[in-house]
């Protein structure tokens, strides 16, 4: 009998199956790498470049073509003008040109030394322009028979080329962005209040959703109705319950400060949104509010799970309720709970649209992912923006070389 | 702790916290109903959450109905009559909604209250009895509280889109209807779908959801049945970082893709979103999706491999047809994700007659907009949403937990 050894190398069938499952993963892979990757790349290259708003449309040269004085008999003269510039005001351009038909019949007169005029077509070369570069051409025409039939010089579009380095792909870099992100003490509030509003934003939910899930873990009628209702925050689209807040917050004509009011709780209307420690304090508990749903369900979910038994021989050893709750469900509960921590903690961490929406970022709201915009948009600097996402992709790396250490443990991945 | 487990010290505390609970609660939803001056006391409401607490002990035999009743009573002609009650009620509400408001308070405080303290006897308590005392309180607290912060900010928003401007401005708190206005009442709907062609952006919307949905459900399934299934170098390393991309904040990447959509004219259309849009939904579907596949029996597709079909035929007459449900969920969150997606259509698209739902209602956040349609604009937005959800709860709440954390 031959000694039966398994197989050591890849066979053809296991290739076969390996080719498969390329194929199958391919278009995932391809669109993630064209919208994940790349763009990650594209951040870091950006975040050390000197770009702004303005230098999305690289530097062009423009011209406008008018024809001053009447053509209208055999020997009228005119004047045909070129308005020639540089779209940008700091940017050169190399090797600009300008051609045109030029129209049969129609005499040149003397020409910029720049010009010429060969077989029906005006070409010009400027050599290199200076950002806000202005040029006027003017050449003095005198109309002919054959002219006049034809078609007005100005119909045929004058075209024009030109080379200028376009700052995002030059290899000009600058550690600029870098510096005026960490420059002064805004970084430090920024990064403090990241840090306060994700910490307890995402405590906040998970024990609003443990309390939660503990109310409907029990079976009764309206069960399924009250967990419908607990999950309205988080189906909700954000831009309608976060507009829905504002309002209900306004400080003028909000129902929360008329409530207030009457109830005798303060003496005058709270402006909720707008004054300094408030408001932070604000858009973290909306992030309570609409992300409890969240753990709400994870939790009841694993609580679903545990087995019954536990309980009844706690119960026949007499464990009150609060100490089955203590030494038996939660230690059944930690592995999901750190886990919706992890997780939950860095999607806080990421929220743009919640705190984009309640204040734009200010009084004193301003976290991290809101000063992407800010600097990218509002302050149009585009490099300053991409700084600091790379700043909040590092500390997501860090995040999740913590998350996969647990999720490992917990899962079993 | 010790000396509060005695039923006559622990029954009045609860009954007279309860009691402020009810009366807020009772106060609060009278406000916002009526829009009359309701507020809690808090004498008054401790008086009453006492006197209740001590009545609903369990003293022995029959009046456990009856001495609470009784007590009862007593607390509503003397909130009646003499206004010492839990309930502070300005002078000009109507009387129908001031004794509405004193019989809810009283009713509920002690309704609550009779199941609260159930099990209390006027006497000393083991320590279980007080804890399953506490714990009823607590969940009775707890639906109270989730059910109000869960409604209030939608019954807000209803009833702030069938108000007009003055009407707001005018008394925050009154959300009456006058229902004589008739179709008025719907004014703000209205305007938004012939002025601000809603209509259009809820087309927009829908389609460009179904289409992320199709899209993503196009790209998940092969790519979650090869990691599910097919053994290959890198499988285990790719279950991962497929949740490593769903970590990359959009932000991050709204900057790119911004540029990139600005250089190449894919900004400001239709299709740029829509080819934006899956690729944000791929990884997450492709998860919840192989969590599904791994769970399903492999042997069923091993004996139609054997019978002669080619893999991807299984896929097509085995798997899928297995997961119908996990493809429901996924469509359903997928759906949610592209329906309530507003960071991308905000930075991607200026052109108002492209606007997706949310995009549109962002545009209606300004001081010349009145309030009413902005909030007639989240109405229209959360109602599809919500019926949606509602309709398929079963397969919503299946999927949320299905793919992420394994129970």
């Amino acid at each position: 009998m031959t000694d039966a050894t398994p197989p050591t190398r890849t066979g053809p069938l296991a290739k076969r199956e390996a080719r498969l499952a390329w194929g199958l993963l391919f278009p995932t892979l391809a669109a993630v790498s064209l919208v994940v990757i790349l763009p990650l790349l594209a951040v870091f290259w950006i975040s050390f470049k000197p770009v702004t708003l303005a230098d999305l449309r690289p530097p062009t040269p423009i011209v406008r073509e008018d024809i001053r004085g009447d053509l209208e008999a055999p020997g009228d003269e005119a004047t045909l003008r070129y308005r020639l510039r540089n779209s940008s005001q700091d940017q050169p351009i190399r090797g600009v040109t300008l051609s045109d038909a030029w129209p049969d019949g129609l005499e040149a007169g003397e020409l910029d030394p720049a010009c010429a005029i060969a077989d029906g077509e005006l070409s010009c070369d400027f050599g290199d322009w200076e950002g806000g570069q202005r040029v006027t051409l003017r050449i003095p025409v005198t109309a002919t028979e054959t002219y006049l039939a034809g078609p007005p010089a100005t119909d045929s579009p004058p075209a024009m080329t030109g080379s200028a380095t376009n700052v995002l792909t030059s290899f000009d870099f600058t550690a600029e962005n870098f510096v005026r992100i960490f420059d002064g003490d805004e970084f430090w509030s920024v990064l403090g209040v990241t840090l306060f509003y994700t910490v307890f934003g995402t405590l906040g939910a998970l024990i609003m959703g443990l309390f939660a899930a503990m109310l409907l873990n029990k079976s009764f009628k309206g069960q399924g109705i009250l967990r419908g209702l607990y999950l309205f925050p988080y189906v909700a689209p954000v831009i309608a319950v976060a507009f829905a807040w504002i309002l209900l917050f306004d400080p003028f004509s909000g129902s929360a400060n008329a409530l207030l009011l009457q109830m005798g709780v303060t003496s005058q209307a709270i402006n909720f949104f707008g004054e300094r420690p408030l408001a932070l304090i604000m858009v973290t508990l909306f992030e309570i509010w609409r992300y409890f749903p969240l753990s709400f369900l994870f939790i009841l979910a694993r609580m679903q799970s545990i087995d019954h038994d536990m309980y009844e021989a706690a119960d026949m050893d007499g464990a009150s309720p609060f100490q089955k709750f203590w030494y038996l469900s939660l230690p059944q509960l930690l592995g999901i709970l750190s886990v919706l921590f992890l997780l939950r903690f860095i999607w806080t961490f990421n929220k743009f649209d919640d705190i984009f929406l309640l204040t734009g970022g200010n009084a004193g709201t301003r976290v991290l992912t809101v000063n992407v915009y800010e600097q990218a948009f509002a302050l149009s600097n585009i490099g300053a923006g991409a700084a600091v996402a790379v700043v909040i992709f590092c500390c997501l790396l860090l995040f999740s070389v913590f998350f996969f250490r647990v999720m490992s443990r917990e899962e079993g991945l | 702790m010790r000396l509060l487990r005695h039923g006559l010290l622990a029954g009045p505390i609860l009954g007279a916290l309860w009691a402020l609970v009810v009366a807020t609660t009772v106060a609060v939803a009278m406000s916002l109903f009526t829009g009359d001056a309701f507020r809690p006391a808090l004498a008054g409401g401790l008086l009453a959450g006492v006197a209740l607490g001590l009545a609903c002990l369990r003293f022995g035999g029959k009046q456990r109905v009856l001495i609470p009743l009784a007590v009862a009573l007593v607390l509503l002609t003397l909130g009646g009559l003499a206004g010492i009650g839990p309930l502070e009620i300005g002078e000009d509400s109507a009387p129908l909604a001031a004794w509405t408001g004193r019989v809810a308070t009283l009713g509920f405080t002690g309704l609550g209250l009779w199941l609260i303290l159930e099990e209390l006897r006027p006497g000393a308590l083991t320590r279980h009895e007080f804890e399953e005392a506490v714990i009823r309180f607590l969940t009775g607290f707890g639906y109270i509280f989730f059910t109000a912060i869960v409604l209030i900010p939608f019954y807000v928003m209803v009833m702030t889109s069938l108000k007009n401007q003055s009407e707001l401005m005018a008394n925050p708190l009154d959300f009456t209807i006058d229902l004589s206005r008739g179709a008025e009442l719907f004014r703000s709907y209205s305007e938004l779908m012939t002025e601000y062609s809603f209509g259009r952006y809820l087309w927009t919307s829908f389609y460009v959801s179904v289409l992320t949905v199709l899209i993503t459900l196009a790209f998940a399934i092969p790519g979650a049945y090869a990691v599910a299934r097919l053994r290959f170098r890198g499988q285990a390393l790719f279950s991962r970082s497929i949740l490593l991309i769903y970590m990359v904040p959009m932000i991050v990447l709204a900057l790119p893709i911004y540029i990139a959509f600005s250089m190449t004219g894919l900004r400001n259309t239709i299709f740029g979103i829509v080819l934006i849009y899956p690729v944000t939904t791929i990884p997450v579907a492709l998860y919840m999706l192989q969590g599904y596949f791994r769970g399903l029996p492999a042997e069923i597709e091993e004996a139609g491999l054997m019978d002669g079909l080619s893999r991807l035929k299984v896929i097509w007459q085995i798997t899928l047809p297995l997961s119908l449900p996990a493809l429901a969920s996924v469509s359903l969150y997928v759906f949610m994700i592209a329906w309530n997606e507003f960071l991308l259509a905000f930075m991607l698209l200026d052109d108002p007659s492209k606007y997706t739902l949310t995009r549109g209602i962002a545009s209606l956040n300004s001081s010349e907009v009145p309030r009413q349609h902005l909030m007639a604009g989240s109405v229209i937005a959360t109602v599809p949403i919500m019926v949606l959800f509602l309709g398929l709860e079963r397969f919503m709440t299946k999927g949320l937990t299905a793919g992420s954390v394994k129970g």
